[in-house]
């Protein structure tokens, strides 16, 4: 795909950012890690930033930290560059979650808040508030050692919130975590979002981001291929729709040759079930048409296009 | 630079070595060495019990000589590296903090820890013998102390420079020991086969100069000409001029070389 997919009715203007990241590149010799990338994060913003592995979504992330420094282009946040001397000042703006977080397993967990408060100059008073906000309290005082791999994660997700930062970049944060745990951090996360934190987060659980990001940019290959809400990704794609319609056994064969004279994509019937698959653009039609057949029609059900499916349509 | 940074980082590492016994088990290492030296180091003569500071001194310098660079590139040989293939040097430079603050903290928190592990080491020696000890010759043994931290800082700064230019910790450690072997067992081998084999003829003029050119060479000047008696027990004292001799001078060139290992280190970690 040549050019950039944006979503027009949401694409930002770039005034406003708090992230800004215009024309950025890695390259790595003849290797385009990251090349030519555009983006702007507007402030209380929940962003998603997607890919496959080597697509250059966490090159970008850590260009963005300012921990790799860019071939080209330019990375601001809050209007600042993040390398160079004013750096000290992003820096405390920011709280990072590494991609599988290491901690240091000989420190307990209120030590190992208290290690990184200094380092962001943020008083250690906070700390115990912070270990019962990411329901770590019962283990402060056990060495990271002790862990497990859930408790790590929360306890890295507690160290990137030192300082009541403005800006988060959470690298792929609910791995290791469980169902619930997972419905809780995204209950932090929407408390911070509606306090104007803005929140830059990867992640391959798809479906999981799908849900609750405000935006997102796909990444391959070093480029943002698409960039949008999801929503406005699945019409700039123009993705098939799914309309699953349960009828009476009786019934089965008229609705099958009703729905199947409308200019649908594909049809599968079988078991009491029609499944007609059809372009946005026929979408009101097929309503239209389940409406004349009335009580024919036991339920209905329709399946917009995945986040995986806008996925796998850039990358194939 | 902020040093509240660096003091943040050197305190770490610092408290890490006293939690984990690394300094108590270095410093009581010393301690029964050093006794050992003093009062069996005459054992082959036929004696035993303490005899004279410059013997003991003499001894424990050709102990340390070995000990010190091994426990100095122990220590610091994945101060950087560790943490890079542990996946926490990441986190770490996201912090507000340059990569000259997190290098220097890490030097100084261990050498900290090194530094306080060798005083208290040796320290406790003096306490044992201080009743058979004059002024003079506790003057001597202090000599001997501060030198051999100076010994542990200047292999320390070597260690972390490694720490920062190998690839992964195994490469790292690998060159530690041949850092080691070179400095400790080859280089005084290189150069007395380089003067055997021009019969002593030329060279021997710069021999004492590249002599400077390895910090345990530094270290053994230190001690043999700052002990009058001992000069003559070292056919070194022939060949080295007095002039470069000088306490000052040999300090001023430990301190090269703890700087310039750790200049590099910090110079190569920035890029």
């Amino acid at each position: 795909m040549e050019s950039t997919i944006q979503a027009a009715a949401e694409a930002p203007a770039s005034a406003g950012a708090v992230v800004r990241v215009r024309g950025a590149s890695k390259h790595y010799g003849a290797v385009r890690a990251v090349d030519g990338v555009d983006l702007a994060v507007q402030r209380g913003e929940l962003f998603g930033l997607i890919g496959h592995n080597g697509a250059g979504k966490s090159t970008l992330f850590k260009m963005m930290l300012g921990l790799i420094p860019a071939t080209a282009g330019e990375i601001a946040i809050d209007g600042a560059p993040v390398s160079g001397s004013g750096f000290r000042a992003v820096r405390r703006k920011i709280g990072y979650l590494p991609e599988n977080v290491v901690l240091y397993d000989n420190l307990t967990g209120l030590e190992t808040l208290h290690f990184f408060a200094k380092l962001k100059s943020v008083p250690a008073a906070g700390c115990g508030a912070l270990l019962e906000r990411v329901g770590l309290a019962h283990a402060a005082g056990r060495r990271v050692r002790e862990y497990s791999k859930g408790m790590r994660q929360r306890l890295g997700f507690a160290q990137a919130l030192l300082g009541r930062p403005q800006i988060l970049f959470l690298d792929e944060p609910t791995t290791g975590l469980d169902p619930e745990a997972i419905r809780e951090f995204y209950v932090i996360l929407r408390g911070l979002r509606a306090e104007g934190v803005t929140v830059i987060i990867t992640s391959h659980i798809l479906a999981e981001i799908q849900e609750r990001v405000d935006r997102l940019a796909i990444m391959a290959a070093g480029k943002v291929q698409a960039l949008g809400t999801v929503q406005a990704l699945r019409e700039a794609m123009d993705l098939p729709l799914w309309f699953d319609v349960r009828v009476a056994d009786s019934d089965f064969t008229a609705v099958r040759d009703a729905l199947g004279s409308l200019p649908v994509a594909a049809i599968e019937a079988h078991d009491g079930r029609v499944a007609v698959q059809v372009r946005r653009e026929s979408k009101m039609a097929v309503f239209a048409a389940l409406a004349t057949l009335g009580e024919r029609v036991l339920d209905l059900h329709v399946r917009e296009p995945s986040l995986e499916d806008v996925f796998f349509g850039f990358s194939d | 630079m902020e040093l509240s940074q660096v003091a943040t980082i050197a305190g770490k590492e610092f408290w890490d070595r006293i939690r984990n016994r690394w300094v108590l088990a270095v410093a009581l290492v010393f301690t029964v060495f050093a006794l050992v030296i003093a009062y069996f180091g005459a054992a082959q003569q036929g004696a035993v019990g303490f005899r004279s500071i410059e013997v003991t001194i003499a001894s424990l310098v050709s102990l340390v000589i070995y000990l010190i660079p091994l426990i100095a590139l122990v220590l610091g040989f994945d101060a950087i590296v560790g943490e890079r293939e542990r996946g926490s040097l990441d986190l770490l430079l996201s912090m507000p903090i340059t990569r000259f603050e997190l290098i220097l903290g890490k030097y100084l928190g261990l050498a900290g820890a090194l530094a306080f592990s060798t005083v208290a080491g040796f320290g406790l020696v003096a306490l044992v013998l201080s009743a058979q000890l004059d002024l003079n010759a506790l003057f001597h043994y202090f000599g001997f102390m501060a030198s051999s931290v100076l010994l542990g800082m200047a292999f320390l700064s070597l260690a972390v420079m490694l720490s920062v230019l190998a690839a992964d910790r195994t490469r790292a450690s690998g060159l530690a020991i041949a850092m080691w072997f070179f400095f400790v067992l080859v280089f005084d081998l290189l150069l007395l086969g380089a003067l055997v084999v021009t019969g002593g003829q030329y060279g021997g003029d710069i021999f004492p100069w590249l002599l400077l050119l390895n910090p345990a060479d530094v270290f053994r000047i230190l001690n043999i000409f700052t002990l009058d008696d001992v000069r003559t027990l070292y056919g070194l004292a022939t060949v080295f001029p007095p002039s470069l001799a000088e306490p000052w001078l040999l300090t001023a060139v430990m301190l090269g070389w703890i700087a310039a290992p750790l200049g590099i280190a910090s110079w190569r970690f920035g890029k």
